[in-house]
């Protein structure tokens, strides 16, 4: 049997919180769970994920992005996914489509909130290959 | 006034004369528009004279010979297109051609004027441009900004409700899906965060009325002389249930009375939202003290807590629409970050004003100042 991945999942909505976990680890991950953007820093400083999925707004309206950013300094390897119900109002293009937004915004992949939990997983298993 | 540039391009003389002689006196103006508009000619005799013209005069509105010497209408349509210019292009073109009306249109031709044209002819497409042209404008405006104010707040309200119904959502299909099994007692908890998440929504509806309303303008015929130790009192008493829950004691001084023009249910939204918030930011056994003093001229209202308190950072974002401050103090305390921006929007509906001071763990004052004379609707 393959040895358990660890995901760190930061979300300052707890009912996502509860409800991502629920389904992670119920799909055999190990899950970090972090509240917040400062909680998910005191993780990686002790940890390193196998992926992180992180919400996009959380103390500040960039703290998917701070986040990413500082785990891709740290774990250059490990995948992000940023998950958030912004994109489809604001019509912000979030893709990471072109080279230039891969560089910038260091995700890889960008998924909408309230998507189902296996198009989640499919694309969590996608990105740990 | 208004002056739009017109640029005509035609090789031939005649006909550019002929256009210069029917709009140089003449003027358009429509009721919807506050001013008439007037025009300044200029003339190009070729494509490239006229991009010479364009780059250096910037016209609004052009009317372009497709059947040129050198380069031809079309050319210079691209060119126009390319550089994003914001001009209205009408083709004059005796060669109305299918093909060419396809291609102009795709490069962003509004209008066609077939020669040959009738004074009259040539003046209602300048109509129809200038009307056109004018709306446009007015639309930009609108768009930069109102509209774009309009169209955050509705993107972030749409977040701030989606939020809570992704949750419900998630919560009722773990129930449907089983996923604690059939025992029924297993999904309570979940009950209770769904239930909870829907107290929310509907808070952060009936906040967004209040919001809704005060964005329009105070009510003058509700305007009338209001107690405010008294509102202060009633508004005190519907929070009651919550904050013996909480232990929390409310003190009120006020020299009574206190007398101030006012509709008063603007009055208790104000005092419904400080006083809700000095309670919910509150430690358990903390207090609330609320002093109403006057002067001549003004009533000011300060509501006092010995609550959580806000750092200097976090009073800044504190007044902003939808913005709440999230830390690990606030996690649990629910709101729909809409209190503090109507509590603003109506102290300055009133020509009054509103300052916090703030120390974390010591508490928040909110103090209004509001004048007691309303003068008459502007």
């Amino acid at each position: 049997m393959a040895p358990q991945k660890t995901i760190l999942l930061a979300d300052d909505d707890p009912d996502y919180l509860f409800q991502l976990s629920f389904y992670l680890q119920k799909a055999g991950f190990r899950v970090l769970p972090a509240g917040s953007q400062k909680e998910a820093e005191k993780i990686l400083e002790a940890e390193k994920p196998d992926l992180a999925i992180f919400d996009l707004m959380m103390e500040n309206e960039d703290s998917g992005f701070i986040l990413s950013h500082k785990m891709k300094k740290k774990y250059p390897e490990v995948p992000v996914i940023i998950a958030t119900s912004v994109a489809a109002e604001t019509g912000i293009p979030f893709g990471l489509e072109n080279e230039d937004d891969r560089k910038w915004i260091k995700a890889d992949c960008y998924l909408e909130k309230g998507i189902r939990p296996e198009q989640l997983l499919n694309e969590i298993n996608k990105l740990l290959g | 006034m208004d002056r739009l540039k017109i640029l005509v391009v035609d090789d031939e003389p005649g006909i550019r004369s002929g256009i210069v002689r029917i709009l140089r006196n003449y003027r358009v103006s429509y009721p919807f528009m506050d001013e008439d508009f007037e025009f300044d000619l200029l003339e190009a005799s070729t494509g490239e004279e006229a991009i010479q013209l364009i780059d250096a005069h910037k016209p609004d509105i052009i009317l372009l010979d497709n059947k040129l010497p050198g380069i031809q209408g079309i050319d210079v349509l691209e060119y126009i297109k390319e550089k994003n210019y914001d001009m209205v292009v009408a083709m004059i073109t005796s060669y109305a051609s299918l093909d060419v009306a396809i291609k102009a249109t795709g490069f962003g031709a509004h209008d066609f004027i077939p020669k040959p044209f009738t004074p009259q002819e040539l003046k209602s497409s300048i109509d129809n441009i200038t009307k056109q042209l004018f709306l446009k404008r007015i639309t930009r405006g609108l768009k930069e900004e109102g509209k774009k104010i309009r169209y955050q707040f509705l993107s972030v309200l749409s977040h701030e409700l989606k939020t809570p119904l992704n949750a419900i959502e998630g919560y009722l299909r773990m129930m449907q899906e089983r996923q604690l099994g059939n025992d029924m007692a297993a999904y309570d908890p979940m009950i209770d965060r769904a239930l909870s998440r829907i107290q929310g929504m509907r808070n952060l509806i009936m906040d967004l009325l209040d919001f809704t309303k005060i964005r329009f303008e105070k009510r003058q015929e509700h305007i009338r002389v209001v107690n405010v130790g008294e509102l202060t009192r009633n508004a005190i008493q519907a929070f009651q249930p919550y904050a013996i829950q909480k232990g929390i004691e409310f003190t009120v001084s006020c020299n009574d009375p206190v007398l101030m023009e006012a509709d008063p249910s603007d009055l208790e939204i104000v005092l419904n939202n400080l006083i809700s918030n000095a309670v919910k930011y509150n430690i358990d056994n903390g207090k609330v003290t609320i002093t109403i003093s006057d002067t001549d001229k003004e009533v000011k209202i300060e509501v006092a807590d010995t609550g959580i308190g806000m750092t200097t950072e976090e009073i800044e974002k504190v007044f902003r629409e939808f913005t709440r401050i999230k830390n690990e103090k606030t996690k649990n305390i629910p709101g729909s970050g809409l209190g503090l921006a109507i509590v603003k929007k109506i102290t300055e509906l009133y020509n009054g004003s509103i300052e916090v001071e703030s120390e974390p763990e010591k508490g928040s004052i909110f103090r209004i100042i509001l004048p007691k004379k309303q003068k008459s609707v502007s």
